[in-house]
């Protein structure tokens, strides 16, 4: 039905659908991508949207592990007073 | 509050706010049970429960809907399960017996998504993404896409409790 966004095409039946959701879906990721998103170009192709996420999330994982190494050695530094009275600041500033 | 939380929408705020207590509750009981680590392995050890915190924290954050959460807190939790049963590997081939058939139903389904968009790249990215070796093409973009979210608010939130802990 014209109601569905895809092109609705009868003859390739599953396979067109879901390439049609597979570029959405890719678009979707480049938005997330911040390197993809400050080029401005819409023309990047969907190998180098994949790659560019594989980087992104290693690099963010690299990141969160960089920060639990600095986390603990803060625990360690910090008495339990002044830790719970930072924990408690943090969370009013949600 | 939060001018630079691009976050008008409610979704994930509170995946942030879920993730600070959730993590911030697992750090005070860290913090309690050995206050002063003294040689490099309790050291490494602490390091390694932070760590092991912050992602349990973000997959029960995430909820249970999603392929990728409930794939950390299995691995999670078969990691802990190994740890502690180290002498048993009959034990360790049932844990993986049962995670191979968790996601079972997902292999069954072999797509007819020709994979055009690059298999190589592809693989990769199901590395990366926990639970992504079971998925079809179409789910594995969308769990990363949210799953890149989701470290985005971990990274945040842990990069701001660093920096008020070190102030």
């Amino acid at each position: 039905m014209s109601s569905r966004r895809s092109r609705s095409r009868p003859s390739s039946g599953v396979s067109r659908i879901s390439e049609d959701q597979i570029i959405d879906l890719v678009s979707k990721l480049q938005q997330l991508i911040p390197e993809i998103r400050n080029r401005r170009s819409d023309k990047v192709s969907a190998s180098k949207v994949l790659q560019e996420t594989c980087n992104y999330i290693r690099s963010l994982r690299r990141e969160v592990d960089d920060l639990s190494d600095r986390l603990s050695e803060l625990l360690a530094s910090t008495d339990s007073n002044s830790a719970q009275a930072a924990i408690i600041r943090s969370l009013l500033m949600e | 509050m939060n001018p630079d939380h691009h976050s008008s929408l409610n979704p994930s705020s509170s995946l942030k706010s879920r993730f600070t207590k959730t993590f911030l509750r697992s750090l005070i009981k860290i913090n309690k049970q050995r206050p002063f680590p003294y040689c490099p392995r309790e050291i490494f050890q602490r390091c390694h429960r932070v760590k092991t915190a912050a992602d349990k924290s973000l997959a029960r954050a995430a909820g249970s809907r999603r392929v990728w959460s409930r794939a950390m807190l299995c691995k999670i939790r078969n990691r802990s399960l190994r740890r502690g049963c180290q002498q048993r590997p009959s034990v360790r081939r049932i844990i993986i017996g049962y995670q191979t058939t968790k996601k079972g139903y997902c292999l069954q389904k072999k797509m007819s998504d020709d994979q055009e968009v690059g298999t190589d790249q592809a693989s990769k990215l199901r590395k990366l993404v926990p639970g992504g070796e079971a998925m079809d093409l179409c789910s594995l973009l969308d769990e990363a896409a949210h799953y890149i979210k989701c470290l985005n608010t971990q990274v945040q939130v842990m990069r701001r409790i660093a920096d008020i802990h070190s102030s």
